[in-house]
């Protein structure tokens, strides 16, 4: 077997990019499991529909600032389903990628950096919150929900809270050792962020001392954001500043999330 | 460019985990063709050196090059010429043994097709192309097993690492792997184990280094190493009754050296007929005689002691 000082060459777009050899991995995985995911994508928002447009909504006459109901929660749920995949998506699987399937320490022994491992997964996460998000956003628009051709902004918004909820979580799951703290993170951030951050009510209906509450969450940014899009309104914050807020959370955590992951595979 | 066919080059290698040594300044050489051993207790260090060379533990101190390279610069360059087999199996059990192979071969940049072609004959080469379809969780552990070593191969690496290949193995299995092994070496390919097997060590290692407490304690061939530490023969001597120690005294000056076990007698010894011939005039009349020749085993307890390591 012949020694040289050069790496093989490597081939392709995955030899530019080794990072998505690694979503490669992930889709492969996927594909044994899509069609049940399918299925439930659209079967939730179908639900939703129905069960707040005609149940709940007509309860809400008045619809909230002159917005029908159903309208003015449809963005907040798209938002909210970006951050439940998100979050369901860098818990178990990333800890059991360190603890127990351990594909991080096989994928660790190839070439691939740390970022690579990283970026690769986060990139797979990032699919499954855009396409959870467009199945929503799709039924929402045969529903008559949408009021604005800025609703197009919606894919690009959600792929923004997806990567700001997802990385700082992969921080947090590949600090933990046990499953048991993941729970944690769902009873202490997930539900409550679901319930308080403006997606089922106006964040001024809290009270004044908690809207804080929701001011510092991801999602509330993100649900802001969504709604002036499908609504084609003026958000309630300033746009960049949710941007900037938004992609502060996702750099932040990036950062922390490989810096976790290099202290766990390089030792 | 690595010179005189030297692929790995350790001077005074050191890895600290906080106050912790596991490794203690070790000195390795590893050529080009060669299979190179690296034996040890439970906490020698051997899986810690591995995971250095392996590219994936930054060393504490000590020159290492791998290759001609710098692991702690080159690392992606040097992974991508080295093929891993690990002591826990980390294949993917919700996949099948086939993409187990193809996804992998993609993390070195290999296109699709070639990672197809090779996935093929890597299966054959291991002989497990009957299930390339099957899901991985339900194989055997000599499958699987055989299923790291084909992944660790798939960038046809200039170096294979396996750490303890054949730990958990039945026999069946472990001489399967030691049959596919034996064929890389003839192949060229620099194989480098750990095990604390001595059947293992004896079968498929060239060369290898004894390591005990983060230190080398000895390095040579199989056969240089039993000659320098033990004798060309041992007997082995059981009495009736329990107090072996008793009969230990009236057996001085037989052979190099007596070691008394609590069932057995072993006398280290060059001519082991003679011994026993020696034992009998002594009018000493134990209940079994085994004469055997030495093994690495009787080198390895001889350099790092029978007590237990856990």
């Amino acid at each position: 077997m012949s020694v040289s000082t050069v790496a093989r060459p490597r081939a392709g777009l995955v030899g530019r990019v080794p990072a998505l050899a690694v979503l490669e991995y992930q889709l492969v995985l996927y594909r044994r499991t899509w069609r049940a995911g399918v299925f439930s994508s659209f079967l939730l928002p179908v639900l939703t529909m129905v069960g707040f447009g005609v149940g709940v909504g007509a309860y809400v006459e008045s619809g909230v600032g002159g917005v029908p109901y159903l309208d003015f929660i449809v963005p907040g749920l798209i938002a909210s389903t970006a951050l439940q995949v998100a979050v369901g998506e860098s818990t178990w699987p990333v800890l059991s990628s360190f603890e127990w399937v351990k594909s991080y320490v096989a994928q660790a022994a190839s070439p691939l950096r740390v970022g690579d491992i990283l970026g690769g997964h986060v990139a797979f996460v990032l699919f499954r919150v855009l396409t959870s998000s467009l199945a929503f956003l799709l039924v929402a628009a045969l529903f008559g929900t949408l009021h604005s051709p800025w609703a197009l902004a919606v894919p690009p918004l959600v792929l923004l809270i997806g990567l700001a909820v997802t990385t700082p979580v992969f921080a947090y799951s590949s600090w933990v050792s046990s499953d048991n703290y993941l729970s944690l993170l769902f009873r202490f951030a997930v539900i409550p962020m679901s319930l308080f951050a403006g997606v089922f009510f106006p964040v001024e209906s809290l009270p004044v001392g908690l809207r804080w509450l929701a001011y510092v969450s991801p999602l509330w940014h993100g649900v802001d954001l969504c709604r002036a899009a499908t609504l084609g309104t003026a958000p309630d914050w300033s746009a960049p500043g949710h941007l900037l807020y938004l992609g502060a959370w996702a750099v932040g955590g990036w950062l922390l999330a490989r810096l976790r992951f290099r202290r766990r595979l390089v030792i | 460019m690595a010179n005189d066919g030297v692929l790995i080059r350790a001077r005074g290698l050191v890895k600290r985990f906080g106050d912790f040594v596991a490794v203690n300044g070790i000195d390795v050489d590893v050529r080009a063709g060669e299979a190179f051993g690296f034996l040890g207790p439970n906490g020698a260090g051997k899986s810690s050196t591995m995971r250095m060379i392996g590219c994936v533990s930054p060393p504490s101190g000590g020159e290492l090059r791998i290759l001609g390279m710098d692991p702690r610069r080159d690392g992606p360059a040097i992974r991508a010429r080295l093929g891993v087999c690990p002591q826990l199996d980390n294949l993917d059990p919700e996949l099948t043994v086939r993409e187990n192979l193809t996804t992998y071969a993609r993390y070195f940049g290999i296109p699709r097709r070639v990672a197809r072609e090779r996935a093929a004959e890597l299966l054959e080469f291991v002989q497990l192309t009957e299930r390339a379809n099957s899901r991985v969780e339900p194989l055997s552990g000599g499958m699987k097993r055989r299923l790291t070593i084909a992944r660790a191969l798939v960038n046809e690496p200039d170096i294979v690492l396996l750490d303890e290949p054949t730990t958990g193995l039945d026999p069946q299995a472990r001489h399967l792997v030691w049959e596919r092994l034996f064929r890389l070496k003839q192949q060229g390919v620099t194989l480098v184990l750990t095990t604390h097997y001595m059947d293992e060590a004896e079968q498929l290692c060239d060369r290898l280094v004894v390591m005990d407490g983060g230190r080398i304690v000895a390095e040579g061939s199989p056969r240089e190493l039993i000659e320098r530490y033990s004798t060309r023969e041992v007997v082995e001597l059981r009495f009736g009754g329990e107090e072996q120690e008793s009969f230990a005294g009236k057996l001085t000056g037989i052979g190099e050296r007596t070691e008394v076990l609590p069932d057995r007698i072993l006398l280290y010894v060059a001519d082991g007929d003679a011994a026993v011939t020696e034992v009998h005039a002594r009018a000493l009349t134990p209940a079994s005689v085994l004469v055997r020749r030495s093994t690495l085993e009787d080198v390895f307890l001889h350099l790092t002691g029978r007590t237990l390591v856990d």
